[in-house]
């Protein structure tokens, strides 16, 4: 494959004299940081807990202030798939983007106004939280009633990112000024297309909070709607997990190939996968809600059809990626159609939790076409296959990826070394080998028609065939939650004891196809942000529009936790 | 994306293939879906006020309504559904109209192609079959608050004498 190879540079890396001080966005990343492994640590501990849960298994010592196993869920899933990755990914992708751009955030004010705007409202969301008064889990449909503090400190965090939008496209808009008719890096633009469709996306939650939820919960609004919320809320939950697995992608695109020792593949297809995830993540909603009554099974057959449509710009990822890291196996001395596999660079941390994740999210993602499935849904829905499915996507491609990058990037924002390369590889295949059991276990018990969060270990009607499978849920559980403490281990060894050594600088991957063979109009946003719209308008305007204008508020709330 | 270039070459075949994977696997589901006769719950109408207590809902239970076939109106509420034991002779279809009269619930019944939302304020209706005799747990897949893992039924298909 050297023969194919034309380096082109995706971005200009600015390597600074190591005399220099570091960049100020440094701090702001290493603050959104702290914050996302805070939460993944609750989660972390919350998941255990649940693990063993399912098998009537109690630790001692349970911690007090976690009220029942539906208690624990809802912290597990709120730290763990809302705050561990919206904070991680507001902090990477401000990151990314000023690195590749070479160009200072916008304003750093603003930045750090955002970061302390999301963590007051995480606060304020955590305290219902923490005290048994949101036990709504992540999805809190209503007519379940938290505390209003809960809906309005996410709403808060929901508002901090549409700031992080607004300070990269502003930094966006400064570089172009600046470069006339050049392409846009690589890595920034994925970053910029992953905020714009997050921020689009994410509208359908601020109108169920802002008009249905808020109002209900503070008690100037006397019902709500179960429908009509579930809608709203899916139409930016299944965009979120785009949300998640994007910035993911801006690793494997962009970092990976040149960590693996080879080159990004192609750039061009590269950027027209992204606009197809910003134009077609958001009008699939429905999907969720296969099994809703009140949504024409026709509406539903339409987001099924259009899901399928993101199936292509993933067929794309999953070919541009393999075909990057092969050039890396490649410059490694492999040979022949697979050996090149072997001879990754499986001794360094960032790319061994790396392919590790693409490796179980390609699993998940051939999962993910089952749940899309209009008709196989109706065995998976709402059942232990859903909770499998998750811990493969944002559970492993998305979280181990997050882990692998932290293994450079923590470094380089300390100035020091990792403290323990050989910790870190122990902890990326015990995450491996427990989610594999875990995970497997779990789809497994969906199939039978085991369901999802549910105190299953006290439950009446518990099958005789369900009973087998339920310890390896808590073993892969438990082998999880060493990983996750090893890796906490090795991360706060790294930032207070590591060998102090000069920031490294990003490792941008050259591109062997090059932006200049991209067409102009992969470089332009307002026919594609517009194509988003009008999709989003058709697939959901007629359903939201006859949802909102003929359904009465009067379903009245209730807390029975 | 160069004309002429091998690395275009490259490009274009893996860009074919993408297009046509999932394109083949819609027509693969669509055929399957309408083929086995697989009807997801649709608009059926409003249940108003949602607590539920007005027509067919003030009274569930199991009506014959021809020959092998049954129509159970069922409600689900925290931490049952009414009725919570349903009998019927084997090889009978079922259409069910659930509701729920307070907070959402789920419905599914694990081997027959029941699994639906209990919604407040909306009325559901599925279609199953069931031909094995046996007895089939009705289960809640929707957390619906403390006591959400007690929620759950039985339906006894009994063998045909």
């Amino acid at each position: 494959m050297s023969t194919l190879v034309v380096g082109r540079p995706l971005a200009t890396v600015t390597t600074r004299p190591t005399a220099a001080p570091a960049p100020p966005e440094n701090r702001l990343t290493a603050a959104f940081l702290v914050v996302a492994l805070v939460a993944l640590f609750g989660g972390s501990v919350t998941g255990l807990l649940q693990g063993l849960g399912l098998n009537g298994v109690e630790l001692p010592p349970h911690p007090t202030f976690i009220k029942s196993y539906y208690h624990s869920v809802s912290i597990h899933g709120v730290l763990n798939v809302l705050v561990w990755t919206t904070f991680f990914i507001a902090g990477f992708l401000t990151f990314i983007t000023v690195r590749a751009l070479g160009t200072p955030l916008a304003s750093l004010a603003l930045g750090w106004g955002t970061f302390w705007l999301m963590t007051g409202g995480l606060v304020l969301a955590a305290i219902p939280l923490v005290g048994n008064a949101a036990t709504v889990m992540f999805t809190f449909y209503p007519p379940l009633k938290a505390h209003w503090a809960f809906y309005v400190g996410l709403t808060l965090v929901v508002a901090g990112t549409w700031l992080v939008t607004l300070n990269l496209a502003l930094t966006l808009r400064t570089w172009r000024r600046a470069h006339p008719g050049a392409r846009t890096p690589l890595p920034a633009f994925m970053s910029m297309v992953t905020m714009a469709m997050w921020t689009l996306a994410s509208l359908g939650l601020a109108a169920e909070m802002v008009f249905m939820l808020i109002p209900w919960s503070l008690g100037w609004v006397a019902g709500t709607d179960a429908l009509l919320a579930r809608s709203l809320f899916w139409f930016t939950g299944h965009p979120i997990v785009y949300f998640w697995l994007l910035p993911a992608y801006v690793s494997w695109y962009t970092l990976v190939p040149r960590q693996a020792g080879g080159k990004l593949f192609s750039d061009p297809l590269a950027r027209a996968s992204f606009l197809l995830f910003l134009v077609l993540s958001t009008p699939i909603g429905f999907h969720h809600q296969y099994t809703d009554p009140g949504i024409h099974a026709g509406w539903k057959l339409v987001h099924a059809f259009l899901t399928f449509a993101v199936f292509f710009p993933s067929l794309l990822t999953f070919f541009n990626v393999v075909a990057s890291l092969e050039s890396g196996g490649r410059a490694h001395g492999g040979r022949g159609l697979f050996s090149w596999f072997v001879k990754l660079p499986w001794g360094n941390p960032v790319v061994a939790a790396q392919v590790g994740a693409m490796l179980m999210f390609a699993f998940g993602g051939i999962g993910g076409l089952i749940n899309a499935s209009y008709n196989l849904n109706l065995l998976v829905h709402n059942t232990a296959w859903i909770p499998g499915h998750l811990h493969l996507t944002v559970g492993t491609g998305v979280t181990l990826t997050y882990m692998g990058i932290t293994y450079w990037l923590v470094p380089l924002l300390a100035g020091r070394a990792l403290w323990s390369r050989k910790l870190a590889l122990a902890q990326i295949w015990i995450w491996f080998g427990g989610m594999a059991m875990f995970s497997n276990a779990l789809h497994r018990l969906g199939m039978m028609g085991m369901p999802r969060r549910t105190a299953i270990a006290t439950a009446p009607y518990l099958q005789d065939d369900w009973k087998p499978l339920l310890p390896l849920v808590a073993v892969g559980g438990t082998l999880l939650f060493v990983s996750a403490m090893l890796y906490f281990l090795n991360l706060a060894l790294t930032a207070t004891r590591g060998r102090r050594e000069a920031a490294a600088p990003v490792p941008f991957a050259e591109a062997m196809s090059g932006p200049d063979h991209s067409p102009v109009l992969l470089d332009r946003w307002r026919p594609w942000l517009a194509l988003a719209v009008v999709l989003i308008v058709i697939a959901y305007g007629p359903t939201l529009a006859r949802l909102a204008a003929s359904t009465p508020l009067s379903t009245p709330g209730l807390r029975v936790w | 994306m160069k004309k002429g270039t091998t690395i275009y070459l490259y490009e274009l075949a893996w860009i074919l293939p993408s297009i046509a994977i999932p394109v083949g696997m819609l027509a693969a589901l669509t055929v399957t879906a309408f083929g086995a006769g697989i009807h997801l719950p649709s608009v059926a109408g409003r249940v108003e006020p949602p607590n539920a207590q007005v027509a067919p809902f003030d009274k569930p239970g199991v009506t014959e309504v021809g020959p092998g076939r049954y129509e159970v109106v069922l409600t689900g509420q925290i931490w049952t559904f009414t009725p919570a034991e349903i009998r019927i002779p084997a090889g009978s279809t079922v259409t069910f109209l659930a509701t729920s009269r307070d907070v959402v619930h789920g419905l599914i019944v694990p081997g027959v192609n029941v699994n639906t939302m209990l919604l407040p304020g909306q009325v559901a209706r599925v279609t199953a079959r069931f031909d094995r005799p046996g007895e089939y747990p009705m289960i809640c897949h929707e957390y619906c608050g403390i006591a959400h893992h007690m929620m759950g039924g039985r339906i006894i298909v009994e063998p045909r004498s």
